[in-house]
């Protein structure tokens, strides 16, 4: 594996993202295309998002998964944090902590079926509530994977020196920890966040009559390709890289009190 | 502090899945209905050539999705844990990651419009005289795992750069060294070390695609059906729960049978790793 090969691999990333990047680039280019055609360039023209924007059903099934994935985002940090204090710091049982990721294992289509027949056993009516708690399952787990991976970065000293010095534990805990742990929070809740916006089959069985917006994408994709749907992947694409630039500019270390290396790499 | 997520997954986790196990043994009655008496009839069901021939199938789309992708994935891993300067390191990991981040349904229909009767791909071996006829491109296999390498390659890469990051280089240089060839250094040191990436990518992959269903539902429309197809028709077309249940069942034991699978495999690993 020497240097002779290097450009040879380098071809390949090249390649590599090509394939990734270039159905998506091409979906972007055919937002903006005046024609119905995909191989058809008539000029261009902003007409699909027009129309997109007049789409009520579209905007209503955005509405409704914000609101999904807000109450899943909070449900499962809650749940997910506690949970990670509660294995870090006062269990040692290998059972529990692999445990923790079982929920991640299970196939959606598993997850979904088996709470649509959970929810239709004790008769709650499928809509918001139960794709809100579905998403809670495995958002639960991510949060407390994340947040634990933070706590275990975390120099226990700082906390021990407030103790020390008097401050109780329920202040030591808001002043010190949490702070420090902030960061593991944040990127936790926008990786659930941006999970539940996206995620389709354990919705699509919990979710009845009610609408999420990529329930509505996949009505809008088997009823046939429309230029409208391209529109719709492009604005995706612009949110979820906000997103992501976001969540980077928050994790990241900055200044003389950041952390110190090692505890990111993780 | 462990009680409140716990609770929530005794009850929104454990109960569904006890209650899909029971339902798969009672019968199915008309409209839907669950009748409450055990019977072993969708197990029989479930064994019928027609239903383990999906069985099959699915497995066998999924074990190829997750071969193309530990292909695919392991040079541009050892690209990225290696060549990579620090800073594009980071880059290289965000470009991998960020197709992951868009809605999987979008990418899985940016592969219709490239591939339909009058999509791009027909559009460009048209206009280049290549073919007369458009080409179906669609509604097969090598459609649908296509899509699934597509939508799931990212889960592959990152794994394995993990792996590969964290391995010293030093040891591959000692062996070199040595007067290993390189193919055999890669085979006796480096691989072993990775077995835990390659293991969970490989996990990774497997699972979303041998479950999946949008894929092949869009892409394999209806000529190249997986097990969650089925699932989904039991469940929301047929409306046999009992019969649905029991594929569930079915698509569980093949993935517990994967994890016992996992666990030895890395078991071994970890044994050759002390041994030599």
């Amino acid at each position: 594996m020497g240097e002779p090969r290097r450009p040879l691999l380098a071809v390949y990333m090249g390649a590599l993202f090509a394939f990734l990047y270039l159905p998506i680039a091409i979906l972007v280019v055919l937002s903006f295309n005046d024609s119905k055609l995909a191989t058809v360039w008539r000029g261009f023209s902003l007409r699909w998002y027009e129309e997109l924007f007049r789409d009520t059903e579209v905007l209503l099934s955005i509405r409704t998964t914000l609101v999904i994935a807000i109450a899943a985002t909070v449900l499962s940090i809650a749940f997910g944090t506690l949970l990670a204090f509660g294995i870090e710091r006062y269990t040692r049982s290998p059972a529990l902590e692999n445990g923790v990721y079982l929920p991640l294992l299970i196939p959606d289509v598993v997850t979904g079926i088996g709470l649509l027949s959970f929810f239709a056993t004790i008769s709650l009516p499928l809509g918001t509530t139960t794709v809100i708690i579905a998403h809670s399952v495995w958002g639960t787990a991510f949060a407390a994977a994340i947040v634990r991976t933070r706590l275990r970065g975390f120099d226990r000293s700082i906390e021990e020196a407030s103790l020390d010095l008097g401050v109780r534990e329920v202040p030591t805990f808001l002043r010190i920890t949490l702070p420090a742990i902030s960061p593991g929070i944040i990127a936790a809740a926008l990786v659930v966040f941006t999970l539940s916006i996206d995620e389709f089959i354990i919705a699509y069985f919990t979710a009845g009559q009610t609408v999420t917006f990529p329930i509505q994408v996949y009505s809008m994709i088997r009823f046939g390709v429309t230029p409208e749907i391209n529109a719709v992947a492009t604005l995706m694409l612009l949110f979820s890289m906000a997103l992501i630039v976001g969540a980077y500019l928050i994790a990241r270390p900055r200044g003389p009190r950041a952390a110190r290396p090692g505890e990111e790499t993780e | 502090m462990l009680a409140p997520a716990l609770i929530w997954w005794a009850i929104f986790l454990a109960l569904p899945m006890g209650l899909v196990l029971a339902t798969a043994f009672f019968k199915g009655g008309a409209y839907g209905a669950i009748i409450y008496e055990p019977t072993l009839r969708n197990l029989g069901r479930a064994l019928d050539p027609l239903y383990v021939g999906v069985l099959w199938h699915s497995v066998w789309l999924a074990a190829l999705t997750t071969a193309i992708c530990l292909l695919l994935g392991y040079p541009a891993a050892v690209y990225i844990a290696t060549r990579a300067s620090a800073r594009t390191r980071t880059l290289l990991l965000v470009l991998v990651i960020l197709p992951f981040w868009t809605n999987f349904l979008i990418r899985t229909y940016a592969w219709i419009v490239l591939l339909n009767r009058e999509g791009v791909v027909n559009g460009a071996l048209e206009g280049l005289g290549i073919v007369d006829e458009p080409l179906s491109l669609l509604y097969n296999d090598a459609a649908v795992v296509l899509g699934l390498v597509y939508g799931y390659l990212p889960l592959m890469i990152l794994p394995l750069y993990a792996a590969i990051e964290r391995i010293n280089p030093e040891v591959l240089e000692a062996a070199t060294d040595l007067g290993a060839r390189p193919l055999r250094a890669l085979r006796t040191v480096m691989l072993p070390l990775i077995i835990p990436g390659i293991v969970a990518g490989c996990v990774f992959v497997f699972v979303p695609s041998l479950g999946n269903i949008p894929v092949p539902e869009l892409l394999g429309g209806g000529r190249s059906e997986m097990i969650g197809n089925l699932i989904n028709r039991q469940f929301l077309t047929t409306r046999d729960w009992p019969f649905g249940s029991m594929l569930v069942l079915a698509l569980m034991v093949i993935l517990m049978a994967l994890l016992v699978l996992q666990s030895f495999v890395l078991r071994r690993s970890r044994q050759v790793g002390i041994d030599g």
